[in-house]
């Protein structure tokens, strides 16, 4: 037990300092100190041109995507210096936001399913920045029953090989911004529903491809819809055998949970600041009793988030796989943020109703109340995950279901109830 | 940077559960609760032979010298079993107050004996309701005798030595008091918890000695319940564990409406929120534990943290356990209650959630900022 660096991890603590401080962005830190979940604050550059600009700088000195292998253009940096260079890159890092899904989930399933020369050819330039990946997975049926999916891949007609894929996505992050999509499509429904499915990658500027914007309730555009119209797709663009996709799409979404490292934020550093500074009947708010208890309990499910990522990195350190521990990590901070920021908001009194740039830390709370309902939805509900935890950490019985081994023309659906 | 303990504590913790399970099965909780004895006297006489009680203590005061780290590790496994032994008196608060502050006469006197079990200790601060303050103190000490009332003491019934606050001059000392000596009378308190008796004491002109300096009481009192702290929280994450798991057996074998009730959503959902207070109050107490054992810097931020995270965990855990439970869970027979009455009494021991959780916040606005993030 030990929280101090190790001589070795003082080493490189120092190497990255000094890389930081000769190549970051310097002048965009007080707009990236202004960040809010969900949005990087940049206002006077284009963000996906400056956070290509970043990744790119970082590539060239081996400073990206720190946890894959160098030959796909990675840093393949121990978990530990992985922490160490996210606490020194520090706001830096909200700038290669839009590789988060790139570089955390279709990366790494590229990575165990295509061939050599694929990987070859898509790795490097998401490493580097210069492509933008999207997960194209939600549907409007089917969200949380991800494998009720309806988007249909049939063979092509020609003799080609070629795949012609029709359907909708719905909510796929970043597709607006995006070079390559993940994919997963239904090309049998004649069987159990999870038995149907193949995995694919494509261009998202191929024919037949439509991206629509969806306005969030937060009022930002981070989601789309995504409409296939007769697109054709390569079959060497297929990922796992045909039938084999659920499983593909586990290595996405096993990956989507070990992205730790990164350690989710609650929100509470930055109301604890506002609590010392924000003054409430005639002093600071933290001299408030009731509002230290408050504090106390947002702070120890801040601490305790953190502690138990440098747990699973302990165990990584050491060769062992991280414990189920990591699943509470986005159902506590989203659950947390939320009440955190109706709780700075009560502490501003009528005007917490007021967002502007004189609202305390240029609104920063308002956008977390408004941006906070998505965090408990977006990559599993909070009802999913305490399912999961539930079955699969306590080993609780699953639910009863209706649709296990029904071939998936036969499942009721939201349609079909009268 | 290594935040787990290491393969020979984890053995050490394996060998006292197995000693536990043996020797301390609900039955011996029971014993204690109904009345039968003030507490467990043969199982306390097992865990200073197996080393329990002086993991921490120094071997040249009679101690095993192993360290914090291994009694945070014993702590957990006696919190599983509401190991019903005046540990936490006796050697989370008096020990380490005696390894904090105490002469070298003092040390070489009541050490050896505490880590023997020959001897047990109890901390005596409080006086009566409300949260303990430095201005409620009114037991004086003059002239080297001690007069006034200290409740609620835990373990005062069988208690051979005390630490008291009292006020000495402008200011509080701590003294000590050897109980056999007579001047003192001990009232048994009724408690939500009897596995662990409440005792108020009665001084009326006792013998006693200082600990530390004249007027350093409050001061060291308040190092040695941080340190306490950490302790306590590794006893509340045991029992949180146990109700846990208590509660997931029972989902798994109890049936209703033709199935398991575990697989209800309200029922798995339940026990998947208490798995989660008990996670972060682990990682939390492993924060704990490294501060206590380095006496870093941020131990008094870490202590609050730890207390603050596992009293939350083991008050859920337990409340819930027997919701989870049914009609069943509210039974004598059953052990639910044990672990709601302890959660419970552990829960206001060394002060309150909400004292710790103010302290909490007062101790990172006092410069520890960067614990914040
Ligand atoms: C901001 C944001 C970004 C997103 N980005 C992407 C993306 O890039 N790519 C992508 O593919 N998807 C993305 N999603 C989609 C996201 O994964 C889904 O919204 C999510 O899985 C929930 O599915 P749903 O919206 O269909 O809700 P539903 O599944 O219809 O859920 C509705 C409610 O029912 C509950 N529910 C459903 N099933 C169960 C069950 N078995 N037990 C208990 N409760 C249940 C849910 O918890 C929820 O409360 C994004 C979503 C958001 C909000």
């Amino acid at each position: 037990m030990d929280f101090n660096d190790t001589p070795q991890e003082a080493a490189f603590r120092k190497e990255v300092r000094a890389w930081l401080d000769a190549n970051a962005p310097k002048h965009l830190e007080p707009e990236l100190k202004r960040a809010s979940f969900g949005s990087s604050g940049l206002t006077s550059e284009d963000p996906i041109e400056a956070g290509k600009k970043w990744q790119k700088k970082k590539a060239e000195a081996g400073w990206a995507v720190l946890h894959w292998p160098k030959e796909y253009g990675g840093g393949a940096r121990t978990p530990i210096e992985r922490v160490i260079w996210g606490q020194e890159e520090g706001v830096y890092g909200v700038l290669s936001g839009p590789f988060t899904i790139g570089h955390g989930m279709c990366g790494p399933t590229v990575m165990a399913w295509a061939n050599e020369e694929w990987k070859e050819k898509l790795l490097p330039p998401l490493a580097s920045g210069e492509d933008i990946w999207c997960q194209l997975f939600s549907e409007p049926a089917s969200g949380s029953d991800l494998a009720g999916l309806r988007t249909r891949a049939v063979k092509a007609d020609d003799g080609s090989g070629d795949w012609i894929i029709n359907g909708q996505k719905i909510w796929t992050s970043g597709a607006q911004n995006s070079d390559w999509g993940l994919l997963i499509t239904r090309t049998d429904p004649d069987v159990p529903k999870h038995k149907g499915l193949t995995m694919f990658f494509l261009r998202m500027d191929s024919p037949g491809v439509k991206v629509v914007p969806i306005k969030q309730a937060n009022g930002a555009s981070g989601f789309n819809e995504v409409y296939f119209d007769n697109v054709r797709i390569p079959d060497d663009q297929r990922l796992g055998a045909v039938g084999e996709g659920w499983k593909v799409s586990l290595t996405t979404l096993m990956n989507e949970r070990l992205s730790i490292g990164s350690g989710m934020s609650t929100g509470f550093p930055e109301l604890f600041r506002f609590c010392m500074e924000a003054d409430v009947d005639g002093e600071p708010a933290v001299a408030d009793s009731g509002v230290r208890s408050k504090l106390a309990q947002f702070a120890v499910k801040q601490s305790g988030l953190k502690y138990t990522g440098m747990r699973a990195i302990s165990a990584l350190s050491k060769g062992e796989t991280p414990g189920p521990e990591n699943s509470i990590g986005k159902l506590v901070a989203g659950a947390t943020m939320q009440e955190l920021a109706m709780f700075a908001l009560d502490l501003q009194g009528e005007s917490g109703v007021v967002w502007d740039e004189d609202s305390p830390q240029n609104g920063r709370f308002q956008a977390m109340l408004m941006r906070s309902p998505a965090t408990r939805i977006e990559g599993g509900s909070d009802e999913i995950l305490r399912n999961i935890i539930g079955e699969r950490v306590l080993g609780l019985p699953g639910d009863i279901r209706v649709d296990k081994d029904v071939a998936f023309k036969d499942i009721p659906t939201s349609g079909s109830r009268k | 940077m290594n935040l787990d303990f290491s393969e020979e504590q984890n053995q050490l913790r394996d060998q006292v559960r197995r000693f536990l399970e043996e020797r301390c099965p609900p039955k011996a909780v029971r014993q204690v609760l109904e009345g039968e004895t003030d507490y467990d006297a043969g199982l306390y006489k097992g865990l200073a032979e197996l080393g329990v009680l002086g993991a921490a203590i120094p071997e040249e005061y009679g101690g095993v010298g192993l360290g914090h780290l291994e009694l945070c590790v014993l702590t957990e496994e006696l919190g599983r079993v509401l190991a019903p032994v005046p540990v936490a008196s006796s050697v989370y608060l008096v020990a380490e107050a005696l390894m904090q502050a105490g002469s070298e006469d003092q040390k070489s006197e009541w050490l050896p004996q505490l880590a023997a079990g020959d001897a047990i200790g109890c901390w005596a601060i409080n006086e009566g309701s409300g949260r303990m303050r430095e201005e409620k103190v009114s037991v004086r000490f003059e002239n080297g005798k001690l007069t006034g009332k200290k409740s609620p003491v835990a373990d005062g019934a069988i208690a051979d030595i005390a630490i008291v606050a009292a006020r000495e001059g402008d200011g509080i000392s701590l003294v000590m008091v050897d109980l056999s000596a007579g001047g003192v009378t001990r009232e048994a308190l009724d408690s939500v918890d009897p596995t662990r008796a409440q005792t108020r004491l009665v001084f009326d002109g006792t013998a006693a000695t200082r600990l530390g300096g004249a007027g350093d009481g409050w001061h060291i009192a308040s190092q040695v319940l941080d340190r306490a702290a950490i302790l306590i929280a590794f006893e509340q994450l045991g029992g949180a564990d146990r109700a846990l798991e208590m509660a997931r057996a029972y989902a798994l074998e109890r049936m209703a409406f033709g199935r398991q009730i575990g697989s209800f959503q309200a029922i798995k959902h339940m026990l998947a929120d208490m798995y989660v207070s008990a996670t972060l109050a682990r990682s939390n107490c492993f924060y704990g534990a490294w501060a206590l054992s380095s006496s870093a810097a941020e131990l008094p931020v870490a202590a609050a943290t730890a207390r603050v995270s596992a009293t939350t965990a083991f008050q859920h855990c337990a409340k819930n356990n027997i919701q989870t439970h049914g009609g069943m869970g509210f039974t004598w027979e059953y052990d639910c209650h044990l672990y709601y009455r302890r959660s419970n009494a552990l829960a206001l021991a060394l002060g309150s959630l909400s004292t710790w959780e103010s302290l909490l916040i007062e101790r990172m606005s006092a410069g520890n900022v960067e614990a914040a993030a």
